[in-house]
């Protein structure tokens, strides 16, 4: 287990660096901004009066202990003026605020620009954009500058979508459609991650969004929205054929023209893996090497996954990999 | 200055006593026995809870470790959360309340005796079956909260989560009754002249306890139920294929598991009430205002469960209304917060161990406190909620809150039932590790909160900048331990070597510190008579005029009742004695409620053998004429 967990450490996607990748408080889009505005107001709205009345209670101790004193207002008036009367006024005030930032920030600052679909799955999200006819998995593509309307559902269990940088969580429960919103005010990558307690993945079960400028985001749907490439030469055929029998193509779909199609609905769909930046919900990086090894077996990466682990001689694994390669 | 012993005392001693021998602890019905037994059991959990907690810390002390697997994982934070929640924090304050009501209302025994004993075993038994299945492998893994659908049938078919459900649905019988038993003493077997307004700020706080507990535990009993039932026979509450819903085990749960945040914080504030006055020799401050508080503090508590649901998709505007409730539900804790600075301000302040973790208590409590103002306000919340900012949120309020001043009292009231003084070096030793400690492992968790790190995450991946602020916290969670470990040192080195503590070491104000330490059976020789809030600093000699018993000659397990408002007296009551049935009982129960996850037929078994117990524990016993 130890050596396995190792493995997953040294693997895993080379996320940006130096922190602040989900800090609430490095915001980039216009709800996680006003909320973190909220945050500041309530800290330092909340910090103060506690540190003066730490202060007081420390005061009090070290006078009491030299035989008290006090002042000289009534116990009664004391208590209800520092107890009720001042907290109640800041508390008011608080209250205020929190309804009036909640509702602001409930509602998108500008009129969505489209749809995601996003689908909770243990332990990977599902996203379908039905304006353009794409679906994807785990990385989310918006325009710079556009609100994003959200619907967010679950297949499974409850879980919920969060991507802190820009906006605050929405849980995803199923027999429910939650609408929520997301809007990137500068171009990036914003890692999210489940934040409801979904099963043995719910730890590394992330998704990354990106935002690019209008044209980039045109440009990416446009790619998407091509099939599967038919394969070009005997080696991918045979990867294809062994898509078909080692199962693969129960769970996973792969949108091309060719015939069978493969429609599986269990696991992502696969017809553009190749331009995703991650693989396992943003838990390790795409390349050859490590998708092989997943597809070998993912539970070495993710123990609990429900995608099971293969037995595949090296001359039909080596053609399958081939195959998934000419999914970009 | 010990009392000399009467011939009285004697007679009263021989109708009072528990039986000798093993069989004797079996039938034990007195209610300093059960609440012995029900505050060694909780600190026993405590430390299971705790022993949890930090295999827990130690996989999380960098990303991608693998001390636990990631299903241990997840069992190992199921069972501290409902270890801590219902085996520790309930138990424990109520066992605090059981052993210390009576002696400061001054009484003999609580109204049920063996209804008290009962309630112990149920717990007992369900405590020891949870981590009976914990060692075999079958814990439950879904929370302590267990929301479906993930508990529910289809993605948790194991016993783990039957285990689970029946050991809550079990496990609050034993909290209900000790909640009746309570309410019912307070209101009528009081000391005259006790009357309501003079109740000591403990009581109170017992009182509205218990009243919470009656309203709070059967939404959980219900809802675990339907889970029960989806999983055992198949209908579809939470299951929204076939027209169930989610949601309603959230609204359920919460409209329980709020209060019960408070069923556990209340106690512990009436706790550091009766620790003050004493403290500061001085009576409390704005007596009325705290009374008023705690009962303010019961009632709003249940207006604030969808505070745990702002990320449900609830409409907004609905939300602000429990926004506001919970914010507003700091100002009853803020008017006691108040009560006590003045108490101490005006007083002349002896410092002991007991009083240092009183104060550790405030500066915990204020800064737990304001973090739930923060969550309290839905945005807020969307940003925090289920990261690592609320555990460090509950924990300040939970382990600062509760568990300081459980300690704070175990110093205060521990020559009491002991005889004897804990280390006051110990204890302020205990108390610096334990504070410190406590800062070190949960403050760090704010930040990490605010970095974007989930709650209930078995790993992480390293890079996102959390690394070294869970290593920190790791360090602390040992240092801490430390500190309840040098408690653990200083109860036994002191019970086996402490210094005596006679009747009164601290210069108390109620009725407790007015028997001797440890207490005989019967409490007291005479039921006192009350004339304030500090009896015993205003008369020093109302023990000696009072009620003795209705024959002093031939004396019988009699007690006075008196009336609910003023305590005037009003007649007198015989209780049971000790006996074997509420075991029998408790058995039955259990074999009821646990065999159903094995066999049906066990249900009406147990039941049989309960009904059986119920019955010959309240048979009549044969009237004794008087010789």
């Amino acid at each position: 287990m130890t050596a396995r967990m190792a493995a997953v450490a040294a693997v895993a996607v080379a996320v940006a660096g130096c922190g602040g990748v989900q800090s609430v408080l490095a915001p980039a889009g216009p709800g996680a901004s006003r909320i973190s505005e909220l945050v500041w107001i309530l800290m330092v709205g909340t910090i103060v009066p506690a540190a003066v009345v730490i202060a007081l209670i420390l005061y009090a101790v070290f006078r009491g202990r030299r035989g008290g004193g006090g002042p000289r207002v009534g116990d009664t008036r004391l208590i209800v003026l520092g107890g009720a009367v001042l907290p109640g006024l800041i508390l008011l005030t608080f209250s205020a605020l929190s309804a009036r930032y909640s509702a602001e920030v409930a509602v998108p600052p500008s009129p969505p620009a489209f749809t995601v679909e996003v689908t909770g799955h243990q332990y990977w999200w599902e996203a379908k954009y039905p304006d353009h006819g794409v679906v994807t998995a785990n990385e989310i593509h918006v325009p710079v500058g556009q609100t994003v309307r959200l619907h967010l559902r679950a297949s499974d269990v409850i879980h919920s979508f969060w991507v802190p940088r820009l906006h605050g969580k929405m849980d995803q429960t199923p027999g429910h459609t939650n609408v929520w919103w997301i809007q990137a005010t500068e171009p990036g990558v914003f890692r999210g991650q489940c934040a409801e307690f979904c099963g043995l993945q719910h730890a590394l079960m992330a998704l990354l969004v990106i935002a690019q400028p209008p044209a980039e985001f045109d440009a990416w749907i446009a790619r998407q929205r091509q099939p599967a490439p038919a394969p070009a030469d005997p080696i991918r055929e045979r990867g294809r054929q062994v898509f078909v029998e080692a199962g693969c193509a129960h769970c996973h779909a792969i949108q091309g023209g060719h015939v069978p199609r493969f429609t599986g609905s269990v696991g992502p769909d696969l017809t553009h893996l190749g331009s995703r930046r991650t693989l396992a919900a943003a838990t390790i990086e795409n390349s050859r090497e490590l998708l092989r090894a997943f597809v070998v077996d993912p539970h070495v990466f993710k123990p609990g996954v429900r995608m099971p682990a293969t037995r595949l001689p090296a001359e039909q694994l080596d053609a399958l990999l081939a195959y998934l390669a000419t999914l970009q | 200055m010990p009392r000399p012993e009467t011939p009285i005392d004697a007679r009263l001693a021989s109708v009072w006593a528990t039986d000798p021998g093993f069989y004797g602890w079996l039938t034990a019905v007195n209610h300093r026995a059960i609440g012995l037994r029900y505050i060694a059991t909780a600190f026993v959990f405590l430390l299971l809870g705790g022993i949890l907690a930090l295999v827990m810390r130690l996989q999380l002390a960098g990303p991608g470790l693998a001390v636990l697997t990631p299903g241990g994982y997840n069992q190992f934070f199921t069972m501290h959360g409902s270890t801590m929640m219902f085996l520790f924090a309930v138990p424990m304050l109520e066992g605090i309340g059981i052993y210390l009501t009576p002696l400061m209302i001054g009484t003999r025994d609580m109204a049920f005796p063996r209804l008290n004993a009962f309630g112990y075993w149920v717990y007992a038994i369900a405590g020891v079956t949870f981590y009976v299945a914990f060692l075999f492998g079958t814990a439950p893994d879904g929370g302590w909260f267990n929301y479906p659908p993930f508990s529910g049938p289809g993605y948790s078919p194991g016993a783990g989560i039957d285990f689970w459900v029946t050991m809550i649905t079990f496990i609050e019988v034993a909290a209900l009754v000790a909640s009746v038993e309570l309410i019912v003493t307070v209101f009528k077997q009081r000391a005259p002249g006790m009357s309501l307004n003079r109740l000591p700020l403990f009581v109170w706080a017992q009182l509205v306890m218990a009243f919470m507990i009656v309203f709070a535990m059967p939404p959980l009993m219900l809802v675990s139920v339907q889970l029960m039932l989806d999983r055992v026979i198949g209908t579809h509450f939470f299951n929204p294929a076939a027209g169930g819903d989610p949601l309603l085990w959230q609204h359920l749960f919460w409209i329980f598991g709020h209060p019960d945040v408070y069923i556990i914080l209340l106690p512990a504030l009436g706790i550091v009430s009766m620790i003050v006055p004493v403290a500061a020799r001085r009576p409390m401050a704005g007596y009325t205002l705290v009374a008023m508080a705690i009962v303010a503090l019961g009632f709003l508590s249940f207006g604030l469960w969808v505070h745990h649901m702002y990320a449900t998709g609830l409409p907004v505007l609905g939300m602000n209304f429990f926004a506001a409730v919970g914010m507003m539900i700091t100002i009853p804790s803020a008017v006691q917060i108040f009560a006590w600075l003045v108490t101490i301000w005006r007083g002349r302040v002896v410092m002991t161990a007991a009083f240092l973790h009183v104060i550790g208590f405030l500066v915990l409590l204020i800064m737990g406190g304001i973090t739930g103002i923060m969550v309290s306000a839905p945005a807020f919340d969307w940003q925090v909620h289920d990261t690592y900012f609320v555990v460090a949120h509950f924990h300040y309020v939970i382990v600062g809150g509760a568990v300081f001043p459980i300690f704070a009292g175990l110093y205060f009231w521990f020559p009491k039932v002991t005889g004897r003084m804990l280390s006051e070096r110990l204890g302020r030793w205990s108390f610096w590790a334990t504070f410190i400690g406590l800062h070190i492992v949960f403050f760090p968790m704010h930040v990490l909160g605010f970095e974007g790190m989930p709650r209930r995450v078995y790993t992480y991946l390293a890079g996102l900048g959390w690394d070294g602020m869970n290593l920190v916290s790791t360090l602390g969670a040992f240092v801490m331990a430390a500190g309840i470990l040098l408690f653990l040192v200083n109860a036994v080195v002191s019970l086996l070597f402490g210094a005596r503590a006679g009747d009164d070491p601290w210069g108390g104000n109620t009725l407790e510190w007015a028997t001797s330490s440890p207490p005989p059976p019967y409490n007291f020789l005479t039921i006192p008579v009350v004339r304030s809030r500090d009896p015993l600093w205003d008369e020093t000699a109302a023990e000696h005029e009072g009620w003795v018993t209705s024959n002093p000659q031939h004396p019988r397990r009699d007690v006075m009742v008196t009336t609910l408002l003023d305590a005037a007296p009003d007649h007198i009551d015989l209780l049971p004695g000790p006996t074997i049935w509420p075991l029998w009982a408790a058995v039955g129960a259990a074999i009821a409620f646990l065999g159903s996850m094995i066999h049906l037929l066990l249900v009406p078994l147990g039941a049989l053998i309960a009904v059986v117990a119920f019955v010959a524990w309240l048979w009549p016993p044969r009237e004794e004429l008087p010789a």
